[in-house]
């Protein structure tokens, strides 16, 4: 693969993580992790919508009025969400009552028009693909490790299936109550964000 | 770069018709399987709210259909009470009917925001291998703070103790409101009474924490965080139990009980 498509679809991952070191999305990465099984049907729901809108912004981006263009952008995602949204009520009806507002609020989340205005509107389709793919691997990454925590503590499973077999139910694991909250969310990400800037120097910010 | 007005207005047309089409079409040629997954779900939460799932069961669409053969839906006149023989329950559609002027009448004031009352409604009733009646689950619906919540109760046949209550579709606010679809919540109300000695409905969720169902029969813990939500389920409680809602029919049942 080339270089600038490499970097798209890679850096998002660990150099330049949209949830990590951009703090965008956090809203969802908050809603949905309480569970592996939500975490999942979000993330793939981001990608798409992530890939199709930068592609489709990119392929536009030479023909947009630019005194229109945020309202272009916000048309197609808005699009693209809520054929996300139709298809999981056909195929995934249950979860998707779960994830209840939380697909249609991906219209809202700021990863989706960042990369769109950021780069879809200066760079070929190609490369916005990868940069959309990118991007959405690596919210996936954060909101599936965050789900995997959440579940775990939380609940003591794991997509549903017992791992940690719980008192209530006659095992010895007591459940942290916190994990299932949205504050548990917090934590986690912020485990996240400051075990990656210890291995990542460069991504502390200066204090000033 | 600068595009004229006549170019700007045109492209911004041009997207309109282009997204609104891709929308249209993936919501018509989805809404089969949607209208299928739907009805499978009510059917799930009048098993529910019977007792006869719990909420950590995964069923399928076939096991649904297995239980809910102990289940039979009955269309009744709401204003007598009486069955309505001449409807086809498996094909009654009640907010359709709701909705339409000549099967509907303006409900009376309540405080549900209930405008209109369908003239029919399915109720299910659940009998026991000999034929008798368990319990009978009616559907209930009403607002709560930002959108109407649907739901069931279900009634011990005796028509007085709570077996369930369940919710199958609501837009409250999800972590606060939307606890209506809460296992643990929804748990607290099986054995409750929904009336007092002399037939007044008297349900109710309060602000706070209620007793066990044996010394504190008629109430039920609040939501936190969801007071108008919680007020709304004992407002439609009450409105769907009492004269204008289904008092009719359950008195019947009890005459019926008494004369058997």
């Amino acid at each position: 693969m080339a270089g600038p498509g490499r970097k798209a679809l890679l850096d998002p991952l660990f150099e330049n993580n949209p949830i990590a070191l951009q703090v965008l999305g956090i809203c969802s990465a908050l809603a949905v992790t309480t569970k592996m099984e939500t975490s999942v049907v979000m993330c793939g729901a981001v990608i798409f919508v992530l890939t199709f809108s930068n592609f489709f912004v990119s392929l536009l981006r030479n023909n947009i009025p630019s005194s229109i263009r945020i309202i272009v952008q916000l048309t197609i995602i808005s699009s693209l969400v809520i054929i996300a949204d139709q298809f999981l009520k056909a195929y995934l009806y249950d979860i998707s009552k779960q994830l209840s507002v939380f697909v249609g609020l991906i219209i809202t989340n700021c990863i989706i028009m960042g990369r769109a205005e950021a780069y879809a509107m200066q760079n070929r389709p190609s490369l916005s693909i990868m940069d959309g793919l990118g991007n959405g691997f690596g919210y996936s990454l954060i909101l599936l490790a965050t789900g995997f925590f959440r579940e775990l503590l939380g609940s003591g499973k794991l997509f549903g299936h017992t791992v940690l077999p719980l008192v209530t139910e006659g095992g010895w694991y007591s459940p942290n109550g916190l994990m299932t909250l949205s504050a548990g969310a917090f934590f986690i990400i912020g485990g996240f964000i400051w075990a990656l800037r210890v291995w990542k120097r460069d991504q502390v910010e200066e204090e000033g | 770069m600068q595009h004229s007005v006549a170019y700007t207005i045109l492209f911004a047309g041009l997207i309109c018709v282009v997204c609104a089409v891709l929308v249209s079409s993936s919501a018509v040629s989805l809404s089969e399987l949607q209208q299928a997954n739907a009805a499978l779900d009510k059917r799930k939460n009048v098993l529910l709210a019977a007792g006869l799932a719990q909420p950590s069961e995964r069923l399928d669409a076939a096991q649904v259909q297995e239980r809910f053969r102990v289940v039979k839906p009955v269309v009744i006149d709401i204003q007598s009470g009486e069955a309505a023989p001449a409807i086809d329950a498996s094909t009654f559609d009640q907010r359709k009917a709701r909705n339409d002027p000549d099967s509907s009448r303006p409900a009376p004031a309540n405080n549900s925001s209930i405008s209109r009352l369908p003239n029919h409604a399915v109720v299910y009733q659940v009998l026991n291998g000999a034929g008798e009646l368990q319990m009978v689950v009616l559907p209930i619906e009403g607002y709560g703070l930002w959108s109407t919540l649907y739901g069931f109760l279900s009634l011990d046949a005796d028509t007085k103790t709570v077996r369930g209550l369940t919710y199958y579709q609501h837009g409250e606010t999800p972590g606060l409101g939307g606890e209506v679809d809460n296992p643990l919540w929804k748990s607290r109300w099986p054995g409750r009474i929904a009336f007092d000695s002399t037939g007044q409905t008297v349900i109710e969720v309060i602000k706070g924490r209620a007793g066990p169902p044996e010394d504190d029969p008629h109430r039920v813990d609040g939501l936190a965080g969801a007071t108008i939500t919680s007020r709304g389920v004992t407002n439609m409680l009450r409105f769907w139990l009492g004269e204008n809602g289904f008092g009719p029919y359950l008195n019947r049942l009890r005459d019926s009980r008494k004369s058997s």
